[in-house]
Parts: structure tokens; C-alpha cells; sequence
């Protein structure tokens, strides 16, 4: 038995050895590779990043699209999601089907739908106020059909963070408590139900968020030049410095999840009992 | 039953619907007209076509799948089945040794670290590659890996980098899963002279067959709705159908075949829903065996 346990062990220590080198070894790689250079260690990738032209415009860009995005999905989702709580099974059934059915279109069909609809300004609607609609979500400034695209992207992923966060508090009672005692309904919402929803609501935007600043299939091909476009057109001529973005968007989705898991576990201390 | 329902609903001014109305008018606008454009345009003859412009035709959707179009789609399908298989062959062993560790501190480091790569996709993932298993990649230079036939630009290369995130992915969905075996069982079998092996294949793997093919399928989904990696790291070398959809929406198309687009779109669809017909009733399935 002994025996057992102790080839357990070294199986158990070759595994997380084997897949610890496969996952560290390129994260490595990277590192030297954007900092090494003929004349030794140099750190030019990193520091001439802010001066890049176009640095700033894309990235400004995509904190906007991704704020957007939040805020947009947030004010969809929570007030129907719930409802859904206090309605019936068959409401969130509805629900559940229309926040995964995203999951089944690829962002690059997805796209091609949009371009397909934004076509029929120009073929149909002419002379219609739809057009003028058509042409506005199109602004390059700010082109609101990404943060569409966005918002259906990130529909499931904000969806299943949200509702397992509901799942765990017991919404009906909170709220019947809260308008028994003279509480509006939007009272009862916002005083009683979202603080307990915090760690799910956080957890929905940091995915949101994260899916925003990495989004590059529908921002491309619809031709607009957030951060990860700009990144790429930089990745053709300067390899160093694309490696230097990777390397810094690895290290930015590693603080966010460690933001989520530091809010998450505040929560913790004080368990809802359902 | 039903007076106390309805009562409350009559409170809550016009029932919890209302809330949901901004939601599904905006689904039925920003996701509906999409996918009505994507059936509509894919059995539709371009207008940029000479005659009949706009007319009823099944003409994209047959070329869709012949020539070019069907080899990238083949090419597609193969390469998500591939790497979703060979994730799931790798993910399951290595979230066993995370479940069963007898330390916390690796369980958590390595959950944390699949939650972090599970989500590094994309063009990052593909520059890191590059930087690595390259041409000029570390990695590549180091064990002179060009001289042994090594080419990251391949359907291999490719595979190798999908796996950077599937696996992470297939970690973090089957942890529930294996957590959700009872150690009794375990011993059960043990005192009925079961080994591993025997335990395994009678027990554990019957029992998780359910959340492993559900695993594989949201792998499968990943790999074959992803774009940037490809498009960024290997270009037009390996074949793809996401990277024929870019590249006929982007303009280079013959005449009248502007709805290829669409329909390759909708070729895409058939296939992540037929994937995804296998993968919801198992979710459901699973859950009710690990509960």
C-alpha cells in the first residue's frame, strides 16, 4: 500500500512537472525574447511602447468600447436576470436559451451578419431615418455596432457569472423583506439585492472586460483599430514589441483574476443560506 | 397554488417580464437581424450579381462546400476534433493530480493559472508562440529545432498553440467533476481487490464520461471558432474556415459571390450547433450524476 502511495506521488509529481514546464516555458521565452537584444538585456520593447504612434488612440479606444460594453451589458442583463428570479421557471428558461445561443455563432459568422444587416443600409433603407441609424453606429470615433458585437459575445460568459451568483442568494425573500418594510421596487433593487450580488457582478465585468481588450475577429474585419488591431499591425514590423504587448496583456488578465478572487473571497466570511 | 401567483404578479406592475424587455429587444435586434441576414443573404443570388440580382439560389451554399471552402471547413473540423481530443487526454490526467494533491497551495496556483490561460487566446497567444517555437523563436534556436523538421507554421504548429489554452480549459471544467467523485468509491473498489486500472475503467470513467464529452465539445466549440491565433501565427498556410469568411468579407471576391460569405457562416453554424446539440442535454446529464 505504501508502494502505491509513493508511485502515486511520483506520478502525481511528474504530471505538474511535465504540463509546469509546457506552460512556463513559452511565458519565458517571451520574456527573453522582448528583451533580448545584439547589445545584451534591453528593455526598448517595453519602454518604447508608449511612444508608439497609435498606442494611445487604440488604447483609449478600447477602454471606451470596454466600458461601453460593461455598462451596456450590466443595465440588459441584471434587471432581467432578476426578474427571472422572482418570475417563473419558464422565464428563466428563456433567458437561459437566449444568453447561450451566442455560444453557437463564431464571432467570425457574427461579423458576417452584421456586415450583412449594415449592407442593407445602403441597398434598402436610403431614404429612411434607419439609414441615418446605420451610418451612426458605424462612426469611426465610436463605433457603437462593436459594442453590440461585444455585448453578444460576452452574453454567456457574464450570464452564467451572474446567475450563479443569484443562485446563491435567496432573491424573492430579500426583496419581498425589503418592500414589506416600504421599500420601492427599484429601492429594493439597488439597497437590498445588488450589494449581495457584488462578487457576481464584478466577476461578470472582469470577464467582459477581459473578452474586450483581447476582442480582435470583429473589430478587424469591420475595420476599426482598437488595441489588439493596433497590436497586430505593429506584430508585422516590430516582432519585439508585439511579444512585449503579449507579455504585459498576460500579466493584466493575471491582476484581474487576482482582483476576482480577492473580491470573491470577501464574500466568503459571511455564506448565504438558501 | 395559483391565487398567491397570481397575485404577485399583479403586484409587480405588469410581471417580472418588463424587466426582461430591454434585454430581448435588444437580442432580437443586435442577434436576430444578424442571423436573418446570415440565412437570407446565404440563399440569396448578390446583388452585385448581373441578373437576378436578389433572386432565391442554393448556388453559395453549394460552392461553400466545394473546392477551397470544403477543404477549409474539412481542415477546420479536423483540427478542432484533434486538438479538443488530445486537450481532453491531457487536461483530465493533470486536473487528477491538481484534485488529488495533498497540497492546497498547488491546487489553488494551478486552478488560478488555467483561469488566466483558459483565457489567453487570441493574438497574444500567437506572438508568444512565435516568440518561442518560431522561426527566430527561443525555443527553436536553443535545440535548433528548424534542422529536425520543426515548423510552427503547420497544422502541428497550430495544434501545439490551440493546446496552450484548451487545456487550461478542459482542467478548469472537469475539476468539478473529479471533485465530485466520492472517495468511498474508491475504496469500495479497493476492498473488492479492484486496481487503478479496474477502478477506472468500471467507475471513475463511466461516471465522468458525461462532463468529459461535455468538455471536449466546449473545446472543439473554442478551437473552431478561433480566428486570431490563426490568422496572426500562421496566415493562409493551414487552411481555415474562419480565415475564408474574413477573407471574402474583406473584399478580394469574384463578382456576384458576395454572399459566399454567409453562407461559409452558415456552414460554420450548422456545425457548432450540431456541436452543441451534443453538448447542453449532457451538461444536464452531468449534473445530475455529481450533485
Amino acid at each position: 500500500m505504501a508502494q502505491l502511495i509513493n508511485r502515486l506521488r511520483l506520478w502525481r509529481g511528474a504530471v505538474l512537472f511535465v504540463a509546469g514546464l509546457y506552460f512556463l516555458v513559452p511565458m519565458a521565452a517571451s520574456v527573453w525574447f522582448s528583451i533580448d537584444s545584439p547589445g545584451g538585456i534591453d528593455f526598448a520593447a517595453y519602454t518604447g511602447l508608449l511612444g508608439a504612434p497609435g498606442f494611445t488612440d487604440a488604447l483609449v479606444l478600447t477602454l471606451e468600447l470596454a466600458a461601453v460594453t460593461v455598462v451596456v451589458l450590466l443595465a440588459l442583463l441584471v434587471p432581467a436576470l432578476i426578474a427571472a428570479r422572482l418570475g417563473t421557471a419558464r422565464m428563466r428558461a428563456v433567458l437561459e436559451v437566449v444568453c447561450t445561443l451566442p455560444l453557437v455563432v463564431p464571432p467570425v459568422a457574427l461579423t458576417a451578419g452584421l456586415i450583412g444587416v449594415l449592407r442593407w443600409g445602403p441597398d434598402h433603407l436610403m431614404d429612411t431615418p434607419f439609414f441615418q441609424t446605420i451610418v451612426f453606429i458605424q462612426r469611426p470615433e465610436f463605433p457603437l455596432v462593436l459594442v453590440i458585437a461585444y455585448v453578444l459575445m460576452s452574453l454567456p460568459l457574464a450570464y452564467r457569472a451572474l446567475d450563479s451568483g443569484l443562485r446563491a442568494i435567496d432573491v424573492r425573500t430579500l426583496v419581498e423583506a425589503a418592500r414589506n418594510c416600504g421599500a420601492s421596487w427599484p429601492r429594493a433593487v439597488v439597497t437590498v439585492v445588488l450589494p449581495n450580488l457584488r462578487s457576481a457582478l464584478l466577476n461578470a465585468s472582469f470577464l467582459t472586460l477581459a473578452l474586450v481588450l483581447g476582442e480582435f475577429t470583429a473589430a478587424s474585419i469591420l475595420g476599426y483599430q482598437p488595441f489588439a488591431v493596433w497590436v497586430y499591425s505593429v506584430g508585422n514590423s516590430q516582432g519585439q514589441m508585439s511579444v512585449a504587448v503579449s507579455v504585459l496583456s498576460l500579466l493584466i488578465t493575471w491582476v484581474l483574476l487576482l482582483l476576482l478572487a480577492a473580491a470573491g473571497r470577501e464574500r466568503r466570511p459571511a455564506p448565504a443560506t438558501s | 397554488m395559483l391565487a398567491p401567483a397570481a397575485a404577485r404578479h399583479r403586484r409587480a406592475l405588469g410581471g417580472p417580464w418588463a424587466a426582461a424587455v430591454p434585454l430581448l429587444a435588444f437580442f432580437a435586434i443586435g442577434f436576430g437581424l444578424p442571423a436573418l441576414a446570415i440565412v437570407t443573404g446565404a440563399f440569396t443570388l448578390s446583388s452585385d450579381a448581373e441578373s437576378g440580382a436578389g433572386s432565391f439560389t442554393t448556388a453559395n451554399l453549394t460552392d461553400s462546400v466545394q473546392g477551397a471552402y470544403w477543404t477549409a471547413l474539412l481542415s477546420s473540423v479536423k483540427l478542432s476534433a484533434l486538438t479538443a481530443l488530445v486537450g481532453t487526454a491531457i487536461g483530465l490526467p493533470l486536473a487528477q493530480a491538481v484534485v488529488t494533491s495533498r497540497f492546497r497551495l498547488v491546487r489553488e496556483a494551478v486552478l488560478t493559472a488555467s483561469g488566466v490561460l483558459a483565457n489567453f487566446g487570441g493574438l497574444p497567444l500567437a506572438f508568444a508562440f512565435v516568440a518561442t517555437l518560431g522561426n527566430a523563436g527561443e525555443v527553436t534556436k536553443l535545440f535548433h529545432l528548424t534542422d529536425h523538421g520543426w515548423s510552427l507554421y503547420s497544422f502541428t504548429g497550430l495544434a501545439v498553440a490551440y493546446l496552450y489554452f484548451l487545456v487550461p480549459l478542459m482542467v478548469l471544467t472537469i475539476t468539478p467533476a473529479l471533485d465530485g467523485l466520492r472517495r468511498q468509491w474508491r475504496e469500495a473498489a479497493a476492498n473488492n481487490r479492484a486496481t487503478t486500472v479496474q477502478y477506472w475503467r468500471h467507475v471513475a470513467l463511466p461516471i465522468l464520461l458525461p462532463s468529459l464529452l461535455g468538455g471536449f465539445v466546449l473545446l472543439f466549440g473554442s478551437a473552431f471558432a478561433a480566428y486570431a491565433t490563426a490568422s496572426a501565427m500562421v496566415g493562409a498556410t493551414v487552411p481555415l474556415i474562419s480565415r475564408q469568411i474574413a477573407d471574402a468579407l474583406s473584399g478580394n471576391v469574384l463578382v456576384g459571390q458576395g454572399n459566399l460569405a454567409l453562407a461559409l457562416s452558415l456552414d460554420m453554424i450548422v456545425v457548432a450547433v450540431l456541436v452543441m446539440a451534443v453538448y447542453l442535454p449532457l451538461q444536464r446529464r452531468s449534473a445530475r450524476w455529481l450533485s
